[in-house]
């Protein structure tokens, strides 16, 4: 049944707008981001990248750089090779990646040689000194082209294609079969562009091999500390515990701070032969030309229903641009990551979804921008699908999209393409969306305004996100499970310290991850301090990322406290005087059943562990808890976008925008407010702005913040939001999670607005970003044909 | 990104200034608000030897009204002129223009003056001065001012008159007569992004006249394409935006109904 967080029963701390724990020292100014951190004798770290986006590399010249005054180091692929670390592993081990090009260059920008130097200037200016004789080669732009194999982009691999991967689920003969008897049948090529996260902070690492100890430190901008160390260990043969990765206050990471870059492994190499600390942090450029992007899908949707508008079949063929490496953090047995989650919110009988990956001439990537698992383009294809589908039967999208909902009463819901949906009440959630928008008021003035030539719309997405990976039967990095962890530890005067294995960029863990325990064992959570990102001191995790936090160490949190509460209750009846049976946790405390009034606090119960435990138990209250999560979680939202579009410029004002979303049980609903409204904005900048396009020679076009658009307070339109508390049957407390709802559901809900404006003129369809010229050129187009 | 070596120089008058330009010869910048230049220098696109730093030159800083013109000095930001009342009174395209450079954060540093200099075509103050027939004053190495028209001044893409070893010291722009006004439209992409289109104008109401600037504005636009549009788009946005500057001037005018 859903409710609003408003109609839950009062709670000790979850469910409250506590403010965030972090935030006075990110407001001063006092946050201790990477590039905070100086250390004695530290040395910097440049790079040269490639002009050409494919180019043989005849010779390289270290020599004027050498002289430079200052220059300790000039490393390129070649003295990589030699001490075998020139190769990395990606993470799901279907390939493997160049850290510095190596006989050919294979994307613009691609790094080719460091240069290591007493100050960052110094090492700028000897990068520029560095001379690297290129030989251009044809590129290949996109996957079209690389599908055509006339150029093989990676002699490295044994077989000469450029074709990455085949992957498919569902039944596809039956998908087709249904296709072709249906009544009513759409196909539209649709493209989920490249485009990229650029956090504000970007990427960047201070290695640090102390020769005396043997032990290497790296600092790095991470979002899975725990993984980089197990990822340096095996590609270093450094043991693990000679290696302490700390990943300090991270600035926004939305995926692009997962993987492993060419930066980290050179600054790294040159700590560890030199014997001193090297840093490396990336400019703008490097960050939007070289580090993990997203998305770059073409997909092919078709979909087939009856006339009364009920879906009949799903079928997904994709050509998946994945750039010069396959460097995508998907697990092992998804290379496609969650793309099954095509069928989004809809009761298909059946369906069939394939990628086919291929190499490019691009960054490598393709997991990145608050979706790591391919959620975004899945999510987008099926609404822009359903939106299409009832223009063609020439009904209400809400009308069309009601009558295809998972029904409340058929979840766990197993979905065509293998999923088993947890829960969810699609039609309440819509309903609610309509109401605070006030949709058939809405439409109503659509139909006066067209009647007077007015570009007005209304578009809706009605979305089913998949998260929380994961169970580990299924899902693994570089072959470890995806769980997560959690250690509690609770002083004698009842305060505590919580350590996680997943690390916050922003998500705001300092205080939810306290609210969680404070619930569980009624303590203050301003007195729980919460840290991450150590892993000498954090348990081990999987890290954040993929909206994974709280569905799978915010389980873990919940569980590690309800051991701590399985003793404490021993420790309450040595403290009643009772049996263990005879006392039970009510209300925040331990009481004593059947008399009232007759109560222990945890705080007294903590106190009691170190100074008066029971005879022959262990002193102490700690509890660690690893959770691997039975299932995922399926978070769901119905977002609605009004727009204006001027006729003349192409130009679309987004009017208004409302949010309704379903994320389980909410943590601290003002978090999960802020976690919306910044998704929302950059679903708002993909639908509108940000591409990563290349010139047909494979010249990347949006190389910095005048080219890559990010929007400010300035052009973002004012978000409404609101909820439905749908929780999860599974997860110890219900929760589902959320960080990337909005920018899963909200892209197709800005196109299906324009696309509705744009419905009088016969225009069905615009790939993102829907440019000024873009609109304008499909108006004007229009407008010739019918004049 | 970390600009090439340069030396930097304070200059505290402008006599100071133009002596340090002639002493430092033709790699001197000078540097105003820095808002293109520091960007140019940090992608080193932009290599300067020396910064002439003129910020420290308050005598530059001044907005001023008298005999026909409003007089405004090499070291006036963008937000003097946003925040003047005397401008929001009487010189609505200048108005107009200072509220749509880039973003408020820019407007606090990049003075208009500065603008001029660096002639960006898609820069919005050389677009402005074009069109309300501004004028500039600029000091020569031997210490004397020559005024320049804007026509004059304006030579070519990121090209002006202003001379090795000269310095721009004031822009001034006529006083518009009660029968006079203007507007600026502007596309861009976000707040902050450079226009990819924009144009004004002043004249006689009528809307086949709108209609007959239009066409012409679209066949004289010669833009360049970039990632703000083709050139086909920017020419058919050059009509439309006249279209928008006329009606929008004539209507401050009291001359409605021509949108």
């Amino acid at each position: 049944m859903a409710t609003t967080t408003d109609d839950l029963p009062a709670r000790h701390s979850l469910g409250k707008s506590m403010k965030r724990k972090e935030d006075p020292r990110f407001i001063r100014g006092k946050g201790r981001y990477l590039d905070d951190i100086v250390l004695p004798h530290m040395l910097y770290l440049a790079l040269v990248h490639s002009p050409y986006p494919h180019a043989r590399i005849k010779s390289i010249d270290k020599s004027k750089a050498l002289a430079l005054p200052g220059v300790k180091a000039v490393i390129t692929g070649e003295d990589l090779d030699a001490a075998k670390l020139e190769w990395l592993p990606t993470f799901h081990g279907y390939d493997k990646q160049m850290v510095l090009a190596f006989g050919k260059a294979l994307y613009q920008y691609q790094e080719v040689a460091g240069v290591v130097a007493t100050s960052r200037e110094i090492a700028s200016d000897g990068a520029e000194l560095v001379e690297v004789e290129y030989e251009p080669l044809d590129p290949l732009v996109t996957p079209f082209q690389a599908r055509e194999d006339k150029i093989i982009l990676r002699d490295d691999r044994e077989s000469k294609t450029n074709h990455i991967y085949h992957w498919e689920v569902g039944d596809k003969a039956k998908a087709e079969g249904e296709l072709d008897g249906s009544a009513v049948r759409i196909k539209e090529r649709i493209l989920s562009p490249r485009c990229h996260p650029a956090p504000l902070e970007p990427c960047g690492v201070l290695a640090d091999m102390n020769k005396a100890t043997g032990r290497l430190t790296v600092y790095m901008t991470s979002q899975a500390p725990h993984v980089h160390r197990t990822a340096f260990s095996l590609v270093t043969g450094i043991p693990e515990d000679k290696i302490h990765v700390i990943s300090p206050d991270v600035g926004g990471g939305f995926g692009n701070k997962v993987p492993v870059y060419p930066g980290y492994v050179v600054a790294t190499v040159a700590s560890v032969i030199i014997g001193v600390p090297v840093k490396w942090v990336e400019s703008r450029t490097e960050n939007l030309t070289t580090t993990g992007f997203a998305r770059d899908y073409h997909m092919d949707v078709e979909i087939g229903a009856t006339k009364e508008g009920k879906v009949t079949a799903l079928k997904v063929s994709t050509v998946a641009d994945h750039g010069a490496f396959d460097a995508a953090a998907d697990p092992r047995k998804y290379p496609a990551g969650m793309f099954g989650i095509v069928t989004g919110s809809y009761d298909f009988p059946t369906a069939f979804a394939e990628v086919d990956a291929y190499f490019t001439n691009k960054a490598p990537g393709g997991i990145a921008y608050r979706c790591s698992f391919r959620v975004t383009e899945a999510s987008f294809a099926i609404e822009r699908g359903m939106d299409i589908l009832a223009r063609k039967l020439d009904m209400d999208p809400v009308e069309l999209r009601r009558r295809n909902f998972i029904k409340k009463e058929q979840f766990p819901y197993p979905s065509p393409l293998g999923f088993v949906y947890d829960s969810g009440d699609y039609e309440a959630t819509t309903q609610k969306a309509l109401d605070i928008i006030g949709y058939d008021e809405l439409r109503k003035e659509q139909a006066e305004k067209r009647k007077s030539g007015e570009l007005m719309g209304i578009g809706v997405s009605t979305f089913t996100e998949i998260v929380g990976a994961g169970p580990g039967k299924h899902f693994d990095i570089l072959g470890i499970k995806m769980f997560d962890s959690a250690e509690i530890r609770i002083h004698p005067t009842g305060s505590g310290i919580v350590r996680a294995g997943t690390r916050h960029q922003g998500q705001g863990h300092e205080t939810t991850w306290a609210q969680i325990v404070a619930e569980e064992l009624g303590l203050d959570p301003q007195e729980l301090l919460v840290e991450e990102g150590d892993t000498d001191t954090a348990p081990y995790g999987l890290g954040t990322y993929a909206s994974r936090s709280t569905p799978v160490a915010g389980g873990a949190l919940a569980l590690a406290a309800r051991r701590i509460r399985e003793k404490g209750k021993k420790i309450a009846a040595h403290l009643l005087e009772a049996s263990e049976n005879d006392v039970e946790w009510k209300d925040y405390k331990f009481n004593l059943k059947g008399v009232p009034g007759k109560s222990v606090t945890m705080k007294e119960v903590a106190f009691a562990a170190y100074t008066n435990p029971p005879p022959d138990s262990e002193p102490g209250l700690e509890a660690t808890y690893y959770y691997d999560p039975p299932n995922l979680t399926f978070p769901n939202g119905s977002y609605i976008a009004v727009v204006d579009v001027d006729r003349e410029t192409g130009a679309v004002i987004v009017r208004r925008f409302l949010a309704v979303d379903d994320c389980g049980v909410v943590i601290n609903p003002m978090i999960v407010e802020g976690q919306i409204h910044g998704g929302l904005t950059e679903g708002f900048a993909m639908a509108f702005m940000q591409e990563i396009a290349f010139d047909e020679s494979g010249n990347n076009l949006n190389t910095n913040f005048t080219e890559y658009l990010v929007p400010t307070a300035l052009e973002t339109p004012h978000w409404e939001t609101a909820n439905t508390v749908t929780p999860s049957p599974h997860h110890p407390i219900g929760a589902k999670g959320v960080g990337e709802s909005p920018n899963v559901g909200s892209p197709q809900a800005f196109v299906n607005a324009v696309m509705d404006a744009l419905a009088p003129l016969g225009i069905t369809h615009i790939d993102m970003p829907l440019t000024r010229e873009k609109v304008w050129r499909a108006i004007r187009d229009a407008e010739a044909k019918v004049s | 990104m970390f600009p090439a070596p340069f030396d930097y120089y304070r200059a505290h008058s402008v006599d100071d200034a133009v002596q340090a330009l002639a002493r430092f010869g033709d790699d001197a910048r000078i540097l105003a608000g820095g808002q293109s230049l520091i960007p140019a220098m940090r992608f080193r696109l932009a290599r300067p030897s020396v910064l002439v730093d003129i910020n420290a030159i308050d005598e530059l800083a001044y907005v001023r009204e008298s005999d026909g013109h409003l007089a405004v000095g090499a070291g006036t930001r963008d937000f003097a002129l946003e925040t003047a009342p005397l401008i929001a009174q009487r010189y609505l395209l200048l108005a107009d223009t200072s509220a749509l450079v880039a973003d408020p954060v820019v407007r606090q540093m990049g003075t208009v003056v500065g603008s001029l200099c660096h002639n960006d075509p898609a820069g919005d103050w050389p677009v402005t001065a074009l069109a309300a027939r501004a004028q500039v004053s600029i000091r020569t190495p031997g210490g004397a001012t020559r005024t320049v028209a804007i026509d004059d001044f304006v030579v070519d893409s990121y090209t002006t008159a202003v001379g090795t070893g000269e310095m721009a010291v004031e822009v001034r722009f006529p006083t518009p007569g009660t029968r006079t006004s203007g507007s600026y439209q502007k596309i861009e992409r976000k707040v902050g992004d450079f226009a990819a289109e924009k144009l004004l104008a002043g004249a006689k109401p009528s809307k086949d006249l709108i209609r007959a600037a239009m066409r012409e504005a679209e066949k004289i636009a010669d833009p360049s394409p970039d990632n703000r549009g083709s050139v086909e788009y920017k020419k058919a946005m050059a009509g439309v935006l006249v279209g928008r500057a006329i009606a929008g001037a004539l209507e401050r005018l009291g001359v409605g109904g021509l949108k």
